[in-house]
């Protein structure tokens, strides 16, 4: 019996077995390379084709890539360099003398070098004043008031001058308001509203630019002013595309509800609007805003390129963002409308307390590819003559000391490029996670 | 505020245009449209008193004078004697050709792309994400003159193939020369012309069109027609029976003898190009500046076009692939029976705006000296005759017939495919 | 609340810029700067340095200009402009005078409605060739593909130089000098065809300027010189005259290094008096102050002095005066008299 047992114990396990550690050819390097890299024939043979053309673009790229030119003052001193060394010939190295010579200048034109620290701190407290909206969860709520703030700091701190003309303007905000009160509790809100919008705009208009220059005259405050046509480089770039987004993006929200509303009229104008600038490319408007937009401004009102470009780009960046805008509204459940209209609110209303502030945040990720767009489109101003990077380049190449220069400046301006584009569309993408995730 | 009507005082009044809901849309409207007016009439009205004082009548005048510049890639024939409008046609014909050549790559190269992102294989997908990210964040301007650089950089210049023991050779069996300037592929020739349809009559927008040319595209035409007609057949004898009947030769042989007897009858061949004084001579010349165009252009839109057919593939729910897979179809049957269908509704209307974004992107060719409308029309013309609003305003609305075609395209589509929501 | 962004950056960047009605001279004194169009780069003509500073030949104009007008040689904003820009800038007077290699020609003074205040360099149109090539004359260029600047006159003339030589072309077309350059160092082109000037300021730059020949053939006349808006003439007169002022200077011997000496006081040679206001009224006909030649020819020396330091024999471009020497020399410069 008891050997019986024993027996029967000989066949039957009562302790686990030690764990096996896997094959050595599935896990591991070894193991995520089977996996990954030689999964089949067909897999194997894409790999190793892959391999090939890395190391050929990389055999290619890095020995010109790296070149101990950094110091060299002009081009014929790079070839100098690179010829002591034996590299002779077109791609025997980089010349990277030239961005140790114009960086500075690829980054802020001819923006006087003693003020740099002005277009600095207003590229960081953009980043400030966009903190509340695009990384709420790490901002304080507080901070909201600086964002409205921010617009009216940021023209100052780029262009300079009194520092009475910003508070003025925004001194016409409370004007507008204060009527719209007044007005408002005599004869209603309609005619509120545009007693206030006449009465900003004549304030604005008529009496906030002989008022600074009087305040000036008497208490002068105020930044060196700097003529528009000494933005040049990305600092360029950046101030159209982010003046152009911010005036934009308002008039697309206004276009997007144009375009949606049932009034015939508005809608066919809206419609027109957004087709017309859709359907033609941007470097036609650059024409307009180079060669047209004076003409069609009365007669003796003159002002510059920059801000020509400025007003074009703008209305470009509008018919997109009232595309990406529109699909925002869209992509509302209709439930949100019809409940909007069960609790009595009016269409105004509605919008601003229902719909904007959902249709808005389901548009953020649109609304930052259409920056990324109209930034990225920001090069073409240099084929009207404005000095942005690429403007610049064609400058730098017709310095005595630089001329014949190609890859190290195209690169240079493509990596920074990149890396705005890039950081920017990751963004984009962590906040559509973040975004999706609220919603389920 | 209120919106409530008295039904008793039906009697109108002026408020009741701001404050009647019947009436205010209308009374909103109405001054929508004299805003508007007013705003053109002030454009128009600054803009004809700023031309009077510089002395200039608005005219198109000059369209029909002497453009008195040569143009290198011409489609149709034009010498510097023709006028400023064949000019820019001439410039709208390299435009279109440049946007019809940047699509088809574009979508080649972007679904390849949009596929292999999906690979298991870790090196090709992280390559092709490379690929999409480095050129989706770079101007696509700035594609334009890196792929003319490098165009110009690399190749060998035409010298180059000349002397006893060259530098540099032709390829492909001596038929192809890539050269800096280009390249120069074989071009084909016929020893007997049907002779040429003229059309146009005399206009400015005349041009030729071969009658060889017309009649292969007419039997090609009627090839396939009857090769479909055979398939039909077929389907319709295997629905009956069951047994599909073996076509395939016979579907070849329609579209194809036909073609080579045309082909052999209109005399043929092929035109090689060899160098001649500076230059290649023969063979048909693509230039750098529309090869970089071109690929710059395509790459970049690529990049958009792998995002969308990913994105596309991904939308098919996986369930669609598993119950085709329950039903017994092969991966093959499944991929173009199930979940191609369903990701073109998803791929098409995004493709078809980029295909929008790639025509208009074609203006920036001026970068590189290809001579589109925008190079012609708004280029060369503008600065010799000093026409800027004529030229620019007929540009903008050259392309925005362009857009305009294409959306009619999009429109079309999208209202054939979409679902009818339950 | 946006729109005010737009208001607020449009009174402050706006204050900078003036009307573009009559009064160009009253405007620029008023405002206290000088726009300057210049081209957006082309060597020894107008270039910025790194620190954002414009050199040139043409630039030197400007800043005379500038000098005359204002007492400040550095008072000048410079623009710069393509070739499609530049007629429109001017134009809607955002520039007050234009100095950028531009062609005198009947259309532009007549259609365009500009009125050229003299001609500051004399050139024309040639062409380039390596020299490995074997070309000596543009008459065997026939089939040869040929780098062009556009926006320029210069297509125009070509195509007329190869139809009246029944020869054929490969044009291509090309925005920039330096784009152009680079096409013609590959051997993208085999012929790079512009003004004279350029073409030898180009050549300068090579690695082996040796190795490169401009042909005999000159196919055009390029008169270039500065211009202003038609119908300004107080405007036109100061600029025009300016222009004398550096030229006639040169032929009477006046330099920045002896001009403080001779304005100093009343010298024997009475044109010299009254170009530096030592005697008679000249400046105050024009509007100026009496002393207006004197600061012109200080901003940057006379004609030749400017001519010498961007572009002439001693600098890498190396251009030989040529037709502009003066008229005593065998040139075409000839300033009217200062009386």
């Amino acid at each position: 019996m008891s050997e019986m047992h024993a027996e029967t114990v000989g066949y039957v396990r009562d302790t686990m077995l030690p764990e096996q550690d896997p094959p050595a050819t599935s896990v591991g390097a070894i193991g995520w390379l089977r996996e990954n890299l030689f999964s089949g024939w067909f897999n194997s043979v894409l790999t190793i084709l892959s391999l090939i053309f890395i190391y050929w673009i990389l055999s290619a790229l890095l020995p010109w890539f790296f070149s101990p030119t950094w110091e060299a003052t002009s081009l014929n001193e790079c070839r100098e360099i690179l010829a002591e060394m034996g590299r002779e010939g077109h791609f025997g190295g980089a010349c990277w003398g030239v961005i140790r010579d114009r960086w500075v200048q690829l980054l802020f034109g001819f923006y006087p070098s003693g003020l740099y620290w002005r277009p600095i701190l207003a590229f960081i407290l953009l980043f400030v004043a966009l903190g509340p909206v695009l990384f709420s969860d790490y901002f304080p709520g507080k901070l909201i008031w600086f964002s409205a703030i921010y617009p009216f700091l940021m023209p100052w701190l780029l262009w300079g001058g009194s520092v009475w003309t910003p508070l003025l303007v925004i001194a016409g905000l409370g004007i507008g308001y204060g009527v719209f009160r007044v007005v408002a509790a005599a004869a209603g809100n309609l005619a509120g509203i545009i007693a206030a919008v006449i009465a900003a705009l004549a304030w604005w208009i008529f009496l906030v630019g002989p008022l600074s220059e009087l305040i000036h005259s008497i208490i002068p405050a105020g930044l060196n002013s700097v003529d528009s046509r000494n933005f040049g480089g990305f600092m360029l770039s950046i101030t159209i595309g982010v003046v152009a987004i911010a005036i934009s993006l308002p008039l697309g929200i206004v276009l997007a509800l144009g375009r949606r509303s049932d009034l015939l009229i508005v809608k066919a104008l809206c419609v027109g609007f957004i087709e017309f600038i859709r359907g033609v490319p941007l470097i036609t408007l650059l024409f307009v805003a180079s060669t047209l937009l004076n003409i069609f401004m009365p007669p003796g009102t003159n002002f510059d390129i920059i801000l020509r470009v400025i007003i074009m780009a703008t209305l470009f960046a509008s018919a997109y963002m009232a595309e990406v805008i529109r699909g925002g509204l869209a992509a509302l459940p209709k439930g949100q409308y019809e409940g909007a209209d069960s609790l009595g609110l009016d269409y105004w209303q509605a919008q601003r307390l229902i719909i904007m502030p959902q249709a808005l945040k389901i548009s953020i990720p649109g609304i930052v590819s259409t920056f990324i767009g109209l930034f990225k489109d920001t090069v073409l101003v240099s084929i009207i003559g404005l000095l942005d990077p690429l403007g610049l380049s064609n400058a730098i190449r017709a310095d005595s000391d630089w001329n014949g220069i190609v890859w190290e400046l195209y690169g240079f301006i493509a990596l920074l490029f990149f890396i705005f584009c890039f950081g920017m569309s990751r963004y984009s993408m962590y906040l559509e996670r973040k975004l999706q995730t609220g919603h389920r | 505020m209120t919106s409530t009507t008295d039904p008793h005082t039906e009697s109108f009044r002026l408020s009741m245009l701001i404050y009647d809901t019947r009436y205010r849309s209308t009374t909103i409207q109405v001054v929508a449209l004299i805003g508007f007016l007013i705003l053109i009439g002030w454009l128009i009205s600054n803009t004809a008193q700023n031309l009077q004082d510089l002395g200039k009548e608005p005219s198109f005048r000059f369209l029909f004078e002497p453009a008195g510049y040569d143009i290198n890639q011409r489609l149709i024939e034009y010498t510097s004697r023709s006028s400023h409008l064949r000019a820019a046609f001439v410039g709208l014909l390299n435009t279109l050709l440049v946007a019809v050549m940047g699509c088809a790559l574009a979508t080649v190269l972007g679904v390849l792309i949009g596929v292999l992102r999906l690979s298991k294989n870790w090196l090709v997908s992280k390559i092709m994400t490379v690929y999409v990210e480095m050129f989706r964040n770079v101007p696509v301007l700035l594609w334009i003159v890196l792929f003319m650089a490098v165009l110009i950089e690399t190749l060998p210049a035409p010298s180059a193939f000349r002397g006893d023991d060259p530098e540099s050779t032709m390829k492909l069996f001596e038929s192809v020369a890539l050269t800096n300037r280009g390249i120069y592929v074989p071009e084909p020739l016929f020893s007997r012309s049907l002779g040429d349809v003229h059309l146009f009559g005399q206009s400015a927008l005349n041009f030729d069109v071969s009658l060889n040319l017309l009649a292969i595209v007419a039997v090609l035409v009627a090839g396939v027609f009857v090769s479909g007609r055979i398939r039909d057949r077929a389907d319709a004898i295997q629905n009956r029976t069951g047994v599909r009947p073996t076509t395939w030769y016979l579907r070849l042989g329609v579209v194809f003898v036909p073609l080579i007897i045309l082909l052999v009858a209109l005399g043929f061949h092929l035109g090689y190009p060899e160098l001649k004084g500076f230059n290649f001579g023969g063979g048909t010349h693509m230039r750098n500046s529309l090869i970089a165009l071109w690929l710059a252009l395509s790459l970049y839109t690529a990049a958009f076009v792998a995002e969308i057919v990913r994105a596309g593939i991904m939308a098919v729910s996986h369930g669609q692939t598993e119950a085709a897979a329950a039903l017994g179809l092969r991966p093959r049957r499944i991929m173009g029976l199930v979940v191609l269908p369903q990701a073109l509704r998803v791929i098409i209307p995004p493709l078809i705006s980029q295909y929008l974004n790639l025509t208009k992107n074609s203006s920036l060719a001026i970068a590189v000296g290809y001579m589109d409308i925008t190079g012609t029309l708004m280029g060369v013309t503008l600065n010799q005759t000093g026409r800027e609003l004529e030229t620019v305003l007929l540009g903008m609305l050259i392309y925005l017939t362009i857009s305009l075609c294409i959306s009619l395209v999009m429109n079309w589509y999208n209202n054939r495919v979409s679902l009818v929501e339950r | 609340m946006k729109k005010s962004v737009f208001l607020g950056a449009l009174t402050v960047a706006g204050l900078s810029a003036g009307a573009a009605a009559a009064g160009t001279l009253d405007d620029v004194k008023a405002r206290g700067t000088l726009n300057c169009g210049v081209t957006t780069g082309l060597v020894g003509f107008a270039a910025p340095d790194a620190n954002g500073v414009w050199e040139g030949f043409d630039v030197g104009v400007c800043r005379a200009v500038a000098a005359a007008v204002l007492g400040d040689s550095t008072a000048v904003e410079f623009v710069p402009t393509t070739g499609k820009t530049r007629f429109t800038a001017l134009a809607s007077g955002e520039i007050d005078m234009l100095a950028r290699n531009t062609t005198w020609t009947f259309s532009r003074d007549v259609d365009l409605k500009f009125e050229f205040t003299g001609v500051n360099y004399y050139d024309g149109q040639g062409f380039m060739v390596p020299s490995g090539l074997g070309v000596s004359s543009a008459k065997e260029l026939d089939g040869a593909t040929v780098c062009i600047q556009t926006g320029t006159t210069t297509e125009l003339n070509l195509a007329d130089y190869f139809r009246s030589n029944n020869m054929n072309y490969e044009p291509v077309p090309i925005e920039t000098n330096a784009e152009a350059q680079q096409q013609y160092l590959a051997g993208a082109c085999d012929v790079y065809t512009t003004d004279r000037s350029g073409l030898a300021a180009t050549r300068a730059a090579f690695e082996a300027p040796g190795d490169h020949t401009i042909l005999p053939e000159t196919i055009s006349k390029e008169p270039l010189g500065p211009l202003v808006r038609h119908g300004d003439h107080e405007w036109g007169d100061v600029v025009r005259w300016t222009l004398n002022a550096l030229i006639v200077a040169e032929e009477l011997g006046v330099t920045s290094a002896n001009i403080t000496d001779m304005a100093s006081s009343a010298g024997d040679n009475p044109e010299i008096n009254r170009l530096l206001g030592t005697e008679g009224n000249l400046g105050e006909m024009l509007g100026l102050e009496a002393d207006w030649a004197v600061k012109a020819i200080s901003a940057g020396g006379n004609y030749g002095e400017l001519f010498e330091r961007h572009i002439g024999e001693s600098t890498p471009i190396g251009l030989a005066r040529g037709l502009n020497a003066q008229w005593k020399d065998g040139g075409l410069l000839y300033a009217p008299p200062f009386r």
